[in-house]
């Protein structure tokens, strides 16, 4: 469709593109990035015609752009920027209307009934349709450029390029527009050249992406080989993390700012702890990175509240997520900062303890009760309603681990559970063998991310070494405590 | 706001004209009630002399009034459409021939003209009118190359004040001229500032060839003014070929001021409030604000020039102070309107 061979351009001595190749399919949505001076916008005015390169050639459906006439072109390539001059305030169909003009044959032809339709089709797609008698000066930003989209949709284009289309819209107006030309593309086969600023969207939204750096390409790929953190720091001269994006298969990157909040010296331990009759908590001055499971802020993320609440045995809420944060709410916790587990264990039975490894410590607390415990083997037999009896373990480690780290890490908390109902052999109620844990078990791995760093955390290292012994140990004093707790009571 | 019904606007504006020309006709020492005037025309279209009307009074109207109130409609019909166009092609609402300094220019084509005798043979009596407009489109020329250099994003303010500039530097030729100047130093200054009296037929031969290639050029450039107002760039991606039409609008503006400056002087402001006016009764669509600035421009100048003669009669005003006065102060609101809206 639109095939680029060696262009290169100066401004004055100054280089500006060179030897730039690259070609672009039918139907195929792609983005331009590079930083400031790296040459895109004279590649897009190369593209629209505005500039003539100073060697090699641009190709419109295999035919030489400078061949065209201008309102040829026009009929084929359609061009959005950023901003739009607005000297008179025009109405929205008037300047919709325009998009006609190279459709228009002869110095005096007015709309015809086909120009006509076409306006108001291009002006339905856009949803501007309503201020349709609007002056352009009324309008905001991002109303704005949708009627100048809907301008380039007048001409019926084959192409459509836009330079950073999104600069100047909010957050809702960006995925709209992106969305609907993406739609536009595949649906259509509308071909697009977009160049962008912001990675992570032309990452999201782009089949292909063209990096430019220093005049030349640096990479023309899919989005996901292009946005490597290595290329991506040498050519803008930025640390960036890749992570990923927690729906699509798209790479998103990001930056972290030089004067973090480093947690500094706070160590988690007994101090943290609060045990009352209604619930155990934890609360740092800075988030730690957590994994866990559990009513509220499972998951992976940040926390600064830790907190395991005593529910009744009958404990029954249709709504529990919500009734927790109401509960938390009104305990002082900011519920989106917090992970909150259950458990109907009396907490004066919790037991907890630190453990040095290395120059990291971890910090272990655990809840357990195992009346229905399950042996995960034969779990098939089980029915599938809950029945209360949870081991909830929490896990604080000052140090920094890696995410793999923290898999590890409940992997190994996971193996010393176990253990630990495999040596006091607490059987599987339904089945007679031993169990494994009970249905409604939790886990949290919270990690202070400074001080020492863990790339592994598996049985045999250092830390996982610690972790399996804190858990073992705990969890087999906790389930001792409950144990004498429950023959006092029975005694008693 | 607009006029929605833009018949309702062209009815409005040729009513506007009608009356004026009646009124510039009638007004005078000599007074010709409507009616006469309509006699007199009547025996003019007819073969035979249908009305019995005075012969001195016919005489006036059609020897003085007539060729003065058609030159001066001419003119403002020109100054009108030019500014127009030079306001769109600019996006510069407080562009105009005077304030671009092309009238300035063509003045001082013409007074060279004038100064020197120049004669060129194959032009014969077209020699003013074609030096005036050569001088114009050079000035202007000058003047956007020269704001291109001091700002290549051409700044409405930039363009306005290398105008101003060339003015200035152009007047004082002007002055040059005057200076030297003996005997025809009162017909050069009336010229100057203005006027369209006993100016006779001729005057209207030679003008009308350039007014009527000017606005017919122009008034096909409505559609591509439209898009013009969007920016050369943003012009060229929705098909239009920037560079000839650029070329084309400057020059038949250039034609229109230079020749309207030839026969009448430099008389401001025309093309600046007039456009305006008709922007915001009907919207910017130049399709419809190019023939209402022809209409409504040529009817404003009547009524200016009428003005003129008939405040200090039997003395006469130049138009162009008429003009002035009541041109610079809606060039004053435009400008604090433009820069309130931070453009």
């Amino acid at each position: 469709m639109l095939e680029a061979k060696g262009l290169s351009f100066h401004y004055g001595k100054k280089k500006v593109l060179e030897n730039i190749t690259f070609s672009v399919q039918k139907g195929e949505m792609l983005g331009i990035l590079g930083p400031n001076g790296s040459g895109k916008t004279t590649l897009f005015k190369l593209i629209s015609g505005i500039l003539e390169p100073d060697s090699g050639d641009l190709f419109i459906k295999e035919r030489k752009l400078t061949q065209y006439k201008q309102k040829e072109l026009a009929r084929i390539i359609s061009t959005l920027s950023q901003q739009t001059i607005e000297t008179f305030s025009y109405t929205v169909k008037e300047i919709v209307s325009m998009g006609r003009y190279a459709h228009q044959i002869g110095w005096i032809q007015g709309l015809t009934v086909e120009d006509k339709a076409i306006i108001s089709r291009a002006m339905e797609q856009t949803g501007i349709s309503h201020y349709s008698d609007s002056l352009i000066g009324e309008l905001s930003g991002g109303e704005k450029q949708r009627v100048y989209l809907a301008q380039c949709l007048a001409q019926e284009p084959e192409i459509l390029l836009l330079d950073e289309p999104t600069n100047h819209l909010d957050l809702s107006f960006q995925k709209e527009l992106l969305d609907t030309l993406k739609m536009w593309s595949r649906d259509k086969g509308l071909t697009i050249v977009c160049i962008f600023h912001d990675l992570n969207l032309a990452s999201l939204y782009c089949d292909r992406l063209l990096l430019l750096h220093h005049n030349q390409i640096e990479s023309d790929a899919n989005p996901r080989e292009v946005l490597q953190e290595n290329t991506i720091k040498k050519v803008y001269k930025t640390d960036v993390m890749r992570t990923l994006h927690p729906q699509v298969p798209a790479a998103q990157l990001v930056i972290s700012p030089e004067s973090a909040e480093k947690s500094g010296q706070e160590v988690i331990g007994e101090e943290h702890l609060h045990i009352s009759h209604d619930y155990i908590s934890i609360t740092t001055n800075f988030p730690l990175k957590t994994l866990s499971s559990g009513v509220t802020g499972a998951g992976v993320g940040w926390h600064k509240y830790f907190v395991n609440r005593h529910v009744n045995k009958d404990y029954h809420c249709d709504d529990y997520k919500v009734e927790m944060n109401s509960y938390l709410e009104n305990n002082g916790f900011l519920p989106s900062e917090t992970v909150g587990m259950m458990t109907a264990v009396e907490l004066e039975d919790a037991a907890y303890g630190s453990y040095q490894a290395g120059a990291s410590s971890v910090f272990i607390v655990v809840t357990a009760s195992v009346g229905h415990a399950v042996d995960a083997a034969l779990s098939e037999q089980h029915p599938s309603y809950i029945l209360p009896g949870t081991i909830n373990l929490w896990i604080f480690i000052n140090g920094e681990l890696s995410e793999q780290a923290f898999l590890q890490c409940a992997m190994t908390a996971t193996e010393a559970k176990t253990s630990v109902l495999r040596n006091r052999q607490v059987a599987d109620p339904l089945t007679g063998t031993t169990a494994t844990g009970t249905p409604t078990d939790s886990l949290l791995i919270a990690a202070t991310q400074s001080g020492e760093h863990h790339e592994f955390a598996g049985t045999i290292t250092s830390l996982g070494k610690v972790v399996a012994k804190g858990v073992y140990e705990c969890l087999t004093e906790a389930l001792d405590r409950r144990e004498s707790s429950i023959k006092a009571r029975e005694e008693g | 706001m607009f006029l929605n019904n833009r018949k309702a606007a062209y009815l409005l504006a040729a009513f506007f004209l009608i009356i004026a020309l009646f009124l510039g006709i009638s007004v005078g020492t000599v007074s010709v009630p409507f009616l006469t005037i309509v006699k007199i025309f009547a025996n003019l279209i007819s073969p035979t002399e249908i009305f019995d009307v005075d012969k001195m009074q016919a005489n006036i109207v059609y020897n003085i009034r007539l060729p003065r109130v058609i030159l001066s409609g001419l003119v403002g019909a020109s100054l009108a459409i030019a500014g127009c166009s030079f306001q769109g092609l600019l996006r510069n609402p407080l562009a105009d021939p005077y304030t671009l300094g092309v009238s300035s220019g063509a003045s001082v084509g013409a007074v060279a003209t004038l100064f020197f005798h120049i004669s060129i043979p194959v032009l014969g009596g077209y020699t003013l009118p074609v030096l005036s407009i050569l001088s114009a489109f050079i000035t202007i020329l000058c003047v956007l190359l020269f704001a291109r250099r001091l700002d290549p994003a051409m700044k409405v303010e930039t363009i306005i004040l290398t105008g101003i500039i060339f003015s200035s530097f152009l007047a004082a030729f002007i002055s040059l001229f005057i200076a030297l100047t003996g005997d025809e130093l009162r017909q050069i200054i009336g010229w100057l500032l203005g006027s369209v009296s006993m100016r006779g037929w001729v005057y209207i031969q030679m003008f009308l060839p350039f007014f009527v290639v000017g606005c017919l050029l122009l008034l096909l450039q409505g559609k591509e003014l439209n898009i013009l107002a969007f920016g050369e760039e943003r012009a060229q991606h929705l098909g239009v070929q920037v560079r000839f039409r650029k070329i084309l609008i400057l020059l038949a503006g250039s034609m229109l001021t230079g020749a309207a400056v030839a026969v009448s002087g430099t008389i401001g402001f025309v093309g600046l409030v007039i456009p305006h006016l008709i922007r915001l009764l009907t919207g910017p669509d130049h399709r419809h604000v190019l023939p209402l600035s022809i209409i409504v421009g040529s009817g404003f100048l009547i009524l200016a020039d009428l003005l003129a003669r008939s405040i200090i009669s039997p003395a006469e005003l130049p138009i162009g102070v008429i003009t002035a006065l009541a041109g610079a102060p809606v060039f004053a609101v435009l400008l604090l309107n433009h820069r309130r809206k931070g453009r």
